[in-house]
């Protein structure tokens, strides 16, 4: 849905991962972009360039934060030092919501600093929808979780990954950053149809659309956002939009990462599907 | 099998070290059986089986902490060479895995890790503990907290015995034996320099410098790593400007610790105020010292005078 409470009812367009090699280009010619994807760990810090050159972003573009370690899926009650130090960003960069992964990564307090597959229980489910609760009502503001490319999946699970995710979603009432590119990567490793998967989600708990490139191997397929989106992504993402409206994306590219006008060419493709389904809201 | 369980048994599967060809141990170090640990936990697909597809975890989380840390610490990989240096890395990520949600933490561990393991570095042991003190040291002033300068103004009326001056967070005081600040920047500018034709050059290079280095008698240089404007600066001290920032750092009042680093010291008595004047002038330039705190913890260290 275009503006909803799990995005803090704005209606945000297409924008960009903010990455250190565009932070030159961006300062000085001050490109419009709608708005700009941070990745909460990088300034979760105390001073420093990091952040002098988040309050200069700040002060010309919108800022969402995406977080890679908060393990909502970790066995493990969330880290206190983590909380307070995102709860800190949250209050400079003024995220109207706040993503991370539905994914674990964490154990006995050691990180492995990867996102790693949940086993689809329904023990897991409930305690990661607790942990997002917990999250969530530490921060103050609503939460979207993503669903993450895997390459394993576990003998003890008891439902398909969009079923797991449906069942977190509803029991921590919270927000989905859907990642078409991720959907597209397990529904190759795993041998289902993806627009099953993107057929099933809830709609109107839709907070955010990520697109990205990734890498195929011979006999699996690795999400390394370091290629422009294929085709069978945009498919996906043009199906996601016609389910769930004009909503909020953003196109991730980490590794190999072009110049930020091609990055950002790349993230206005979406522009062709978003323009269709909001004549289609229209009519 | 419980949610706990299933992920202690995968992250010691992910975290156990690989074989020389970067692959999945069959035998973890432990005895077990890896391709039964994953076959327990893991399904297998028509293309992997649940060995493969557990090993592709296990090499991704290896590469992305090796690669990580070897970003963070060049002139210790310089000082001990590439194949040494990822021995080390390996060594050390299994002693030390992260405990931390930022990989930023990853190296806080190192100098203390390299003391206790002296082997590690060869015979290039002091040289490297030095060099990885620098590196983290840059690590810690490069996002540290700065807090609000103090103020000259901040001093008038205040009785020097009791004064006690903190340094900002972000500053590091690095008594080392070598001279590794100008030799990590080097390591640097010849690992910024992407011409792929001058690579085999500048490796070449840096292997000598490191050499040299290497051959000089150890001998005590004084250091602060900080931060101006938002870069990390090395900044070589006297050893007597040396010995004051330290004690302050201790917490040891400014009277006394000016008395005690000055104590036994080669510059003239005559000249000693001049100095002292002089550090003081050029700390306070830089912002080295943080505003006085008006909290009760303060005034209750100040009065315990
Ligand atoms: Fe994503």
């Amino acid at each position: 849905m275009p503006a909803n409470r799990f995005n803090g009812h704005t209606d945000y367009g297409i924008g960009i991962g903010l990455r250190s090699p565009h932070y030159h280009h961006i300062l000085t010619r001050k490109p419009v972009v709608d708005w700009f994807e941070i990745i909460s760990e990088n300034f979760m810090i105390d001073g420093g360039r990091p952040l002098r050159i988040l309050d200069q972003i700040l002060e010309q573009y919108k800022v969402v934060q995406h977080g890679v370690s908060m393990y909502f899926g970790s066995a493990e009650r969330p880290n206190r030092e983590h909380l307070r130090r995102l709860k800190t960003l949250v209050q400079r960069s003024k995220t109207p919501w706040l993503s991370d992964h539905l994914c674990w990564g964490s154990v006995d307090g050691r990180y492995t600093h990867d996102l790693l597959p949940m086993p689809y229980t329904f023990e897991a489910a409930r305690s990661t929808a607790q942990k997002i609760r917990e999250v969530r009502d530490f921060i103050e503001i609503p939460v979207a979780v993503e669903n993450v490319s895997s390459y394993a999946e576990f003998h003890v699970s008891e439902m398909t990954e969009w079923e797991f995710l449906n069942e977190v979603a509803e029991r921590a009432d919270c927000g989905i950053l859907l990642d078409v590119n991720n959907i597209y990567v397990s529904s190759q490793n795993h041998s289902f149809d993806p627009f099953t998967y993107v057929n099933s989600v809830p709609a109107e708990r839709v907070a955010q659309i990520h697109i990205a490139g990734h890498s195929k191997y011979r006999r699996y397929i690795l999400d390394t956002h370091d290629h422009p989106v294929i085709d069978p992504v945009w498919k996906l993402y043009a199906r996601a939009i016609e389910r769930v409206g004009h909503t909020a994306t953003l196109l991730e590219w980490d590794d190999s990462i072009p110049s930020f006008d091609e990055v950002h060419d790349e993230a206005l493709k979406a522009n062709r599907f978003l323009a269709s389904a909001s004549l289609a809201a229209a009519v | 099998m419980k949610l706990l369980n299933l992920q202690r048994r995968m992250a010691r599967a992910v975290m156990t070290p690989l074989t020389h060809s970067e692959r999945m141990r069959t035998v973890a170090p432990d005895g077990r059986s890896m391709r039964a640990v994953a076959s327990q936990i893991i399904k297998p697909n028509d293309r992997l089986t649940s060995f493969e597809r557990l090993e592709i975890y296990n090499r991704q989380y290896w590469f992305r902490v090796l690669s990580a840390f070897a970003e963070d610490f060049p002139g210790v990989r310089a000082v001990l060479g590439g194949r040494r240096f990822d021995a080390m890395a390996k060594a050390y990520l299994i002693d030390c895995p992260s405990q931390s949600f930022t990989l930023r933490n990853l190296g806080s561990r190192l100098v203390s890790w390299l003391q206790k393991h002296p082997s590690r570095a060869g015979e290039r042991q002091n040289l490297a503990v030095d060099m990885a003190r620098l590196e983290w040291a840059d690590i810690e002033a490069f996002d540290g907290l700065r807090e609000p300068s103090l103020k000259p103004e901040d001093l008038a009326g205040v009785n020097p015995a009791k004064l006690r001056l903190r340094s900002q967070p972000y500053i590091s005081l690095l008594a080392l034996r070598y001279p590794v600040d100008d030799l990590l920047l080097e390591v640097r500018k010849d690992s910024d320099d992407l011409d792929v034709a001058s690579n085999a050059f500048n490796e070449r290079h840096k292997r000598k410098r490191v050499g040299a280095v290497a051959k000089l008698n150890p001998s005590a240089i004084f250091l602060a790593v900080h931060r101006l404007d938002e870069d990390v600066y090395f900044r070589r001290l006297d050893r007597e400007e040396f010995a004051i920032l330290s004690a302050l750092q201790a917490g040891k009042p400014l009277s006394a610790a000016i008395e005690s680093a000055l104590r036994g010291s080669l510059i003239a008595v005559a000249d000693r105020a001049a100095h002292v004047e002089k550090w003081f002038h050029t700390w306070a330039a830089l912002g080295w010292f943080c505003r006085l705190e008006k909290s009760p913890k303060n005034e209750k260290a100040a009065s315990r005078q």
